[in-house]
């Protein structure tokens, strides 16, 4: 044979960067087999159902190709960073500090396996009693899972939870929890026979005598969110002794775990079980996920929990170490009998979040919340000062409020992007009986040059 | 205190130490009971650590050094295609127009985002021979229980009630776990003789009460599922729906299709199959492929193209809502994008080929001194039993997996799939070379040898480790689940 009619048979594929196997190695590999061909390892698949042709996908792209390919489709989007944002809603423009992601990033962690041989993966075990250890902290809870989801799939496997200690087969929502928290209570319930009761919101905080009406001997938990989709801060102490006065558990659900660094933790009014989104502890933005679900409660309800639980231990030499713990919940034990189905989770955004935890520290926290909370209300304040705009519901906020508009959110927004500012978020969406309404939210990244921009376009458009 | 101690973080605090800087405010500062009543603020500050940032650096780095990653060395876990994930996908990941892209920023804002994910879900389809894709559910089991659901609704509007959901015994247990969570009743179908799935017994089990078939096709043996056929066509001939779990679908790329088997719908890891990192335990990232029967019941939003216009539609009156908050694991979207952009078609076929390669040449190599329960070619990956050398030398899977970690490698996945006797099984995936499995092998036969000839050394093992074996019965016995001074 030539090297002639060779040359086709070499160009039958490239070598590729991910792939080491050379020509002559893979010859040798079949030798050692025992089989002839490669495709030959394949010959248990019916013929039937073998693809006879090439996948029809774009051709391959080398490193400099594909880079600059995603490079022009990220500059497609305008980021918080390209102009200021006034979004909250469920996702927060926090700032990271830098060591956050120089250290989750690692590859050690990055690219590791949930920890199934503690005695090489000390590290991430470590990191995730570190991150269970700072959220009781921060919440007041007894004990905090390893992590879940979102948010908003916490909420919905705390109510879950909540329907296996109690025995109860209904949860009552306050309507001023997420909109999108609540559509997925709504998935995860309806398959279990779970009974969805809204109660609803009144002047922009959960309406308590409705609460009480709703709230029944058939309640498993009460569901509330604080500070809540609003903006608004609750009452959870009232909310609290109304679902205990029935026998019920009271889940509070935090979209911004930040808030903590100003109000009274969960754990000190009453709540039963926490469950809320921990993207705002160092995690980025992202385009909505991968995000942190967060999830705490009491001592007694540990062996009902959903997801993974780090705990201490010793090993032969009497040394501390960390293990995964209390797996018999778990499905990869108990299969259908667990108490989720949740394997793989968020453990290196929680590990961003016990470093970001720690960088900010017990004063840290409180000066960002701070920090919030005096933007917020200074936002506040010139907004509802403008001619036409005012406050949609009264009392107090952390960083988040709703203004009620003279005209249309969405156009406000339009102009707003025009000027190179990102808006808030209309609430029309949710709540059509609150089209008026604008949710705004500010963050500690937000400069009163930018807040008083904001207020000076609002005014140059009457 | 020894070098291989290092204290929990909380124990690194010293009252007044700061790690973080932020600007004073610039806006007019109130008295905080100004705005918040005094019975809402909070009493005592949250009990964080107080540390330097150098503080929070070494610690952090230090506990990277006492963790195991594809990074540092081979991680043949079984089922799990730890595959080496690309340093490029990080840096795309973390482009401002990406990861710091708010999710409710609007539609004309976020057109970069939106083509993306409607051609990532196009070359999905492609892959797996499905109709649509979906790219909320945030991991395979959430991927599960959204494939569940959707088949649940589909019987509902066809006005049917079905209770029950089949899976082999050879299942991983996320999938009988979703199908309770899901609401049915859970049937297990046990395997055949060649680690298929037993036909007989399947049509014994199914009626017209049956959902669905939970199957991994390459399956937990890293068995092709020779009959699929017949499967397919005594699930669909009772009304069933065929689900294919695909945690093994890195078997089988380029070379046959889910959708082309029969399966109308089937859940990719893309933190395993398009080696997104898998980061300790997540984030991973589900997509859910159905065929055009299940679409109309995918979550909202879905996303539409008009013209040169990405949006995403929310108007979809038989959908089962949502699974989670916004659209899914984006920045993972990100990645397994770039990834599929770098490999193309060929490359594609290149990783299923070259994993199946790899596992049946370790399997060669390895069958003379291990049981091999099924013996026939695999796929990606290959189950053996440690049975021989527990009851011969007195030592157990566990012991010989501890023993592997002194050799530098990360241990196979153990006593799984539950139908194996002390089960150990190997995936080798496409990226690691032949040096690198033949190391892997030669300490696999070691430590066979060692069993028979050091068996203490085997049983006390690890010992090149930080710590040595850790006592799991004490941690579920007195959970110490969070740091409490002392």
């Amino acid at each position: 044979m030539t090297a002639r009619q060779k040359a086709p048979a070499l160009e039958r594929r490239r070598q590729h960067k991910y792939i080491p196997a050379t020509d002559a190695e893979r010859e040798e590999m079949l030798r050692v087999i025992g089989v002839r061909s490669i495709d030959a390892l394949f010959a248990d698949i019916p013929a039937a159902v073998r693809l006879q042709r090439p996948l029809a996908l774009p051709p391959a792209l080398s490193d400099p190709e594909v880079l600059a390919q995603l490079t022009a489709m990220a500059a497609r989007n305008t980021h918080a960073d390209a102009a200021p944002t006034f979004l909250g809603a469920g996702a927060y423009d926090h700032y990271i500090p830098s060591v956050v992601w120089h250290l989750a990033g690692r590859g050690e962690f990055l690219t590791a396996y949930t920890p199934y041989q503690a005695e090489m993966m000390q590290g991430e075990l470590q990191a995730g009693y570190e991150y269970q250890s700072m959220l009781c902290a921060l919440t007041a809870m007894d004990v905090a899972n390893a992590s879940m989801y979102d948010g908003a799939s916490a909420t919905a496997e705390a109510a879950v939870m909540a329907k296996d200690l109690t025995k109860r087969g209904e949860v009552v929502v306050s309507t001023a929890v997420h909109p999108e928290y609540r559509e997925v209570l709504r998935t995860y319930t309806a398959p279990l026979g779970i009974t969805v009761v809204e109660a609803p919101q009144r002047a922009g905080r959960t309406d308590l005598s409705a609460l009480r009406a709703a709230v029944s001997g058939r309640t498993a938990a009460v569901i509330i969110q604080h500070p809540n989709f609003f903006g608004s801060l609750e009452d959870g102490p009232a909310a609290a002794a109304l679902a205990h006065g029935a026998g019920a558990l009271l889940i509070c659900a935090i979209a911004d775990p930040l808030s903590l660094g100003l109000l009274t933790p969960p754990g000190e009014w009453g709540a039963d079980i926490v469950a809320g989104e921990g993207q705002p502890l160092g995690n980025h933005l992202n385009f909505g996920g991968p995000y942190l679900g967060m999830l705490a409660t009491r001592q007694d309800f540990v062996r009902r929990m959903p997801g993974r639980l780090v705990g201490a231990t010793v090993d032969t030499d009497g040394r501390r170490g960390f293990v995964l713990t209390l797996q018999t919940r778990e499905q990869h034990i108990r299969r259908e009998k667990a108490t989720s189905n949740i394997c793989t989770n968020e453990a290196l955004l929680a590990l961003a979040a016990a470093v970001y935890m720690a960088a900010l520290g017990r004063t840290g926290v409180r000066k960002v919340a701070e920090l919030n909370l005096y933007k917020a209300a200074y936002a506040k304040e010139r907004l509802s000062a403008l001619p036409g705009f005012r406050l949609m519901f009264e009392g107090p906020t952390f960083h988040e409020f709703v203004i009620r508009t003279p005209r249309p959110p969405e156009e406000l927004n339009r102009a707003l992007r025009a000027r190179g500012i990102i808006g808030g978020a209309p609430l029309g969406r949710w709540y059509p009986d609150l089209a008026d309404g604008w949710l705004l939210c500010v963050t500690e990244q937000r400069t009163r040059e930018q807040i008083e921009r904001l207020v000076d376009v609002l005014e140059g458009l009457r | 205190m020894s070098a291989r101690d290092l204290p929990v973080i909380f124990e690194l605090s010293t009252p007044g130490r700061v790690g973080a800087s932020y600007p004073d405010p610039d806006v007019p500062v109130q008295p905080l009971e100004a705005l918040i009543p005094a019975a809402q603020l909070r009493a005592n500050p949250p009990a964080l650590p107080e540390v330097s940032e150098l503080d929070v650096v070494r610690h952090y780095t230090r506990l990277s050094h006492r963790n195991f990653s594809i990074d540092e060395g081979f991680y043949p876990l079984g089922s799990c295609t730890m595959k080496y994930n690309p340093r490029i996908h990080e840096d795309v990941a973390r482009l401002a127009g990406f990861s710091r892209l708010h999710p409710y920023t609007a539609e004309e804002d976020v057109q970069g985002a939106l083509a993306l994910m409607w051609e990532l879900e196009r070359m999905l389809a492609e892959v797996s021979g499905m109709d649509r894709v979906t790219f909320q559910p945030a991991a395979g089991a959430h991927g599960e229980f959204t494939g569940m659901l959707l088949i649940r609704a589909y019987f509902e509007s066809q006005g049917e009630a079905r209770t029950k959901v089949i899976v082999p015994d050879s299942a991983h247990g996320t999938n009988p776990a979703t199908a309770t969570m899901a609401g049915y009743e859970v049937i297990t179908v046990p395997s055949d003789a060649r680690g298929n799935m037993d036909v007989t017994k399947l049509r014994e089990a199914m009626d017209g009460r049956v959902a669905a078939l939970m199957l991994t096709n390459p399956n937990t043996l890293g068995l092709f599922e020779e009959h699929i056929l017949e499967i397919e066509e005594i699930v669909h001939g009772a009304g069933g729906q065929l689900y294919m779990d695909g945690a093994n679908f890195n078997a089988i790329l380029g070379i046959t299709r889910p959708g082309d088997q029969g399966f109308d719908v089937m859940h990719f890891n893309l933190h395993k199959t398009f080696t997104t990192p898998h980061g300790g335990g997540g984030p991973g990232a589900g997509a859910v492929g159905v065929k055009a029967h299940l679409a109309p019941f995918l979550p909202v939003p879905v996303i539409e193209r008009t013209g040169d216009r990405f949006h995403l539609e929310y108007e979809r009156p038989q959908s089962i809502g949502k699974i989670r908050a916004f659209y899914g694991n984006f920045g993972n979207l990100v990645r397994a994008y770039t990834y599929l952009r770098s490999m193309g078609a060929d490359g594609l076929r290149q990783i299923a080929e070259v994993a199946v390669l790899n596992a049946n040449y370790v399997l060669a190599r390895l069958r003379d001194r291990f049981d091999l329960p099924y013996d026939r070619l695999c796929k990606h990956e290959f189950v053996l039993s440690g049975r021989r050398q527990k009851h011969e030398h007195g030592v157990s899977t566990k012991d010989m997996a501890k023993r592997m970690l002194d050799y530098g490698f990360h241990a196979p996945t153990i006593y799984f799939p539950l139908i194996v006797e002390e089960a150990i099984m190997i995936e080798p995936t496409e990226t690691e070379s032949k040096r690198t499995l033949d190391e892997f092998i030669e300490a696999m036969r070691a430590i066979d040898r060692e069993a028979a000839e050091q068996p203490d050394l085997v049983r006390e093992a690890p010992h090149a480790t930080p710590v040595r074996r850790l006592d799991e019965v004490r941690a579920a016995r007195q959970p110490d689940l969070r740091w409490r001074p002392a």
